[in-house]
């Protein structure tokens, strides 16, 4: 079964994240900031990351671009979770290596459509 | 299965008031010019999770007022706004209004949605000279529709990605699976790009395609299943019909998409605020106040509960390897066991009360605000100081202590420090200090209160005192006496009773709350150099420090705070009132005697009051003298409650359990007293002792 990381400051938007893709059948690992996640993902081989973007410590593009340059986690997909629909956060975030992104606020359903879209 | 939302907003709710305390503090540190980034991106944070949080549960009133914060917020990150006193001062008041939102989302109580609004425009206005609104961020110009122009039964996709696109985890099979599921769909790759072998980089992606799409799909739900790619290759999205006429309509990479849902949101909203303002307004739901049905709990202190739960269950494993076949010659090591077991036992009781204990920052944490916005309204300068904000504190009594905190606080400001002219005057600096300090002694909690103010007008109260009748004309009052009036129901001294404090309910009010929490509260003050007001309260409510104490043949457990001492009783100094009510004469006063087993009902084993034991308690400001068989142990007990167990009962405030087992009464002082006084039975027996000594 595929493990999700998700990465939230937030713990109701993580209690709502984790509950949902467990729901659907996910192994889920949290973090709490972009720190943490690298630290879980060095630890834990994870196949999707989905991480908030305005974060303590480490915001989500960092961590991506950070993660990126690991060899395990050159081809993961991860996704941003971001309020902005505006380009500014989303071509930030591709350049630092981001697959996509799902814009704030979404529903359970369609977090599980994107998260079932790219794994596949 | 649908995932009901509600579940989480409890989580919600905890974390944006806690959100809500960050961004006012956070506020309250922002000093007018200045930019400290990190400090406006902890408030911009806040600001940004409330409204993310708000919107994704549906609370939809509150994500369009924190975008307004959040947007003024974001600017004076950038530097692109000034940190004005006024900004800050709106941005402070919108998080009180925040707060109200949020708490009326939770309870579903009133809310003051002209407030709201006003707050609303307040915070739009320090963005009209920039013309920044928040809803009508509407894309202008006509956008090329994506409706699907007649004719055209799909699409044929040129898809060139560049080679970096596999390296961003976009797998191109993805996005040919969704665009099979839209239609009849076929794939040609075209491996043209592809260099020789040897010189192949696999991470690379080197394969172009042409897709062709047939069937009813519009143009942008094409778009949308590249919409995480487009920047990432070249895409040309022909209609199929009309392709061989119109090679030019290729389209790179479309914005369309983001600029379309802007402009849906944009007309959305004004409709939906209407509704959503009535939706507010009209919720009252049935749900109960949650304000305290949960606790955080810090994992370390969770930690420490495991461990101690881990190391019962060795010792409990241990003795019962020692009961297996147990014989004398073990008794050392059972007795060892024993001890090990006393001592964990003891340790997981102070883990488990650790659990309910919070940093008194969280009843303290409101005060800066509250001093800030008290003191520019009356015209003061005051200097907040707070230390131990660590010490912690069981969460009922933290509950309960803020309201005569609150007050104390408000009283200093309001009564004690000077104007700064008058300050000057009296040679102090123009700021006055109030210093909130925190610390543990003794098994209690001391929170201070003190100001550097003008004290306590002794001669004031005094006079006060006697207009109000509280004090007779002729009567001498002590120094300490003098300051303890101010706790006296009715008094104020308050000579225009202003919104601040002083309403003339107020310090009685105090000093009860503190005594109902089984706590203490004394002035000390010393006139033109300031007032200290010194709360002691206990750590918990669930423990009290009791004095066990024996009457007939029963145990009781007077609380040790209420027991001012013990004495044996001095025949000389036992009176009858009214030929009936028993007093004893202690110093200059005179109080009654309850006689414990007359309370109770129970059979006396001394009727004799001469050499009787007398514990002289404090309730409710009135003193009296309890007679009792015999003193003994003083210990901690846990108090177990009778009224949710059996019924409430007068003059008793709970019960515990203790060591051998049997089941003691914790006396309730304020209401025994008060019994013994309705009863007017202080006693209607004729007084033993006078009638034994006649007889001797």
């Amino acid at each position: 079964m595929a493990k999700i990381l998700a990465v939230d400051d937030s713990a109701s938007m993580r209690q709502m994240v984790t509950f949902t893709l467990k729901n659907a059948g996910f192994e889920v690992v949290e973090a709490v900031d972009g720190q943490d996640a690298l630290k879980v993902a060095k630890t834990t081989k994870v196949n999707l990351v989905l991480t908030d973007v305005n974060m303590p410590n480490m915001d989500g593009i960092t961590l991506i671009r950070q993660l990126r340059a690991l060899p395990d986690y050159k081809f993961t997909p991860m996704l941003m979770l971001t309020t902005e629909s505006g380009d500014g956060k989303k071509n930030e975030g591709k350049a630092a290596g981001a697959t996509g992104w799902l814009v704030k606020p979404f529903n359970p359903d369609q977090l599980i459509a994107t998260i079932k879209k790219v794994l596949g | 299965m649908p995932i009901d939302m509600a579940q989480f907003h409890q989580t919600f709710f905890e974390e944006s008031f806690e959100g809500l305390d960050l961004m006012e503090s956070g506020l309250l540190d922002l000093n007018a010019g200045d930019a400290d980034i990190d400090l406006i991106n902890t408030i911009f944070r806040a600001a940004h999770s409330i409204k993310g949080g708000s919107a994704t549960f549906g609370f939809k009133l509150i994500p369009e007022f924190t975008h307004i914060m959040e947007t003024l917020l974001d600017e004076m990150r950038d530097k692109r706004r000034q940190v004005t006193e006024e900004s800050v001062n709106v941005l402070l008041q919108s998080v009180d209004c925040l707060r109200d939102m949020l708490a009326s989302e939770r309870d579903g109580s009133h809310l003051d949605l002209d407030r709201v609004k006003q707050h609303q425009e307040m915070l739009q206005k320090i963005f009209n000279d920039k013309e920044l609104s928040p809803v009508s961020v509407v894309s202008n110009g006509s956008r090329e529709r994506n409706d699907q122009e007649p004719g055209i039964s799909g699409w044929r996709i040129k898809f060139l990605p560049f080679k970096n696109l596999l390296s961003k985890g976009n797998d191109p099979v993805r996005m040919f699976r969704e665009l099979s599921l839209l239609g009849d769909f076929k794939v040609t790759v075209d491996t043209s790009r592809l260099p020789a072998f040897f010189s192949l980089v696999p991470e690379e992606c080197d394969l172009c395609w042409e897709l062709i799409l047939k069937g009813d799909v519009t143009k942008e739900s094409v778009h949308e299943i590249f919409e995480w790619v487009e920047d990432d290759c070249e895409l040309d999205i022909l209609p199929l019909s009309s392709e061989m006429s119109a090679g030019g309509m290729a389209e790179k990479s479309d914005p369309a998409s983001a600029d379309e849902k802007e402009k849906k949101e944009g007309s959305r909203i004004p409709e939906d605020i209407r509704k959503d303002v009535s939706r507010v307004g009209e919720k009252r739901n049935t749900q109960p106040s949650s304000e305290n049905s949960s606790i955080r709990v810090g994992i370390d202190k969770i930690d420490g509960l495991i461990n101690m739960v881990g190391e019962l269950v060795i010792i409990q494993s241990m003795l019962a390897q020692l009961g297996k076949d147990f014989d004398m010659n073990q008794l050392g090591k059972l007795r060892d066991g024993l001890s090990q077991l006393e001592r964990n036992t003891r340790e997981l009781q102070e883990n488990v009360m650790r659990i309910r204990m919070l940093p008194i920052s969280f009843a303290f944490n409101r005060f800066p605000r509250m001093v800030h916005d008290l003191s520019q309204k009356m015209g003061k300068e005051i200097e907040l100081k707070m230390s131990g904000e660590n010490t912690e504190l069981d969460k009922t009594v933290m509950e309960k202590i803020v309201d005569p905190l609150v007050h104390l606080v408000r009283n200093s400001v309001d009564h004690g420090i000077e104007m700064p002219e008058v300050r000057r005057e009296n040679g102090k600096p123009e700021t006055g200090l109030l210093h909130l300090n925190a610390y543990h002694k003794g098994g209690n909690i001391v929170i201070e209160i003190s100001d550097d103010g003008a004290g306590l007008n002794k001669e004031k109260i005094l006079r006060k005192a006697r207009e109000r009748g509280l004090v007779k004309e002729d009567e001498v009052v002590s120094e300490e006496g003098i300051n303890d009036l101010i706790f006296l129901p009715g008094f104020s001294t308050a000579e225009i009773v202003s919104d601040v404090s002083g309403r003339g309910v107020g310090m009685d009010v105090v000093k009860r709350n503190i005594h109902a929490l089984g706590g203490k509260i004394e002035v000390v003050s010393s006139e033109g150099k300031g007032t200290s007001f010194i709360i002691r309260l206990p750590l918990t409510l669930a423990i009290l420090d009791g004095q066990l104490v024996s009457a007939g043949d029963q145990i009781y457990i007077i609380p040790l705070v209420s027991i001012i001492e013990s004495l044996q009783i001095t025949e000389s100094n036992v009176n009858l009132i009214a030929g009936k009510a028993e007093v004893y004469k202690l110093r200059d006063e005179y109080i009654p005697i309850i006689r414990l087993y007359d309370v109770f009902n129970i059979p006396p084993r001394n009727t004799d009051l001469k050499g009787g034991l007398l514990v002289v308690v404090e309730g409710d400001g009135k003193k009296a003298g309890v007679l009792v068989d015999d003193l003994l142990d003083q210990q901690q007990v846990v108090i177990k409650s009778l009224e949710t167990n059996f019924k409430r009962v007068e003059g008793v405030s709970g019960a515990t359990i203790l060591g051998d087992g049997t089941v003691a009464l914790i006396m309730d002082v304020s209401s025994l007293i008060r019994l013994s006084h309705q009863a007017g039975s202080i006693n209607s027996r004729p007084l033993t002792f006078f009638a034994n000594s006649k007889a001797a």
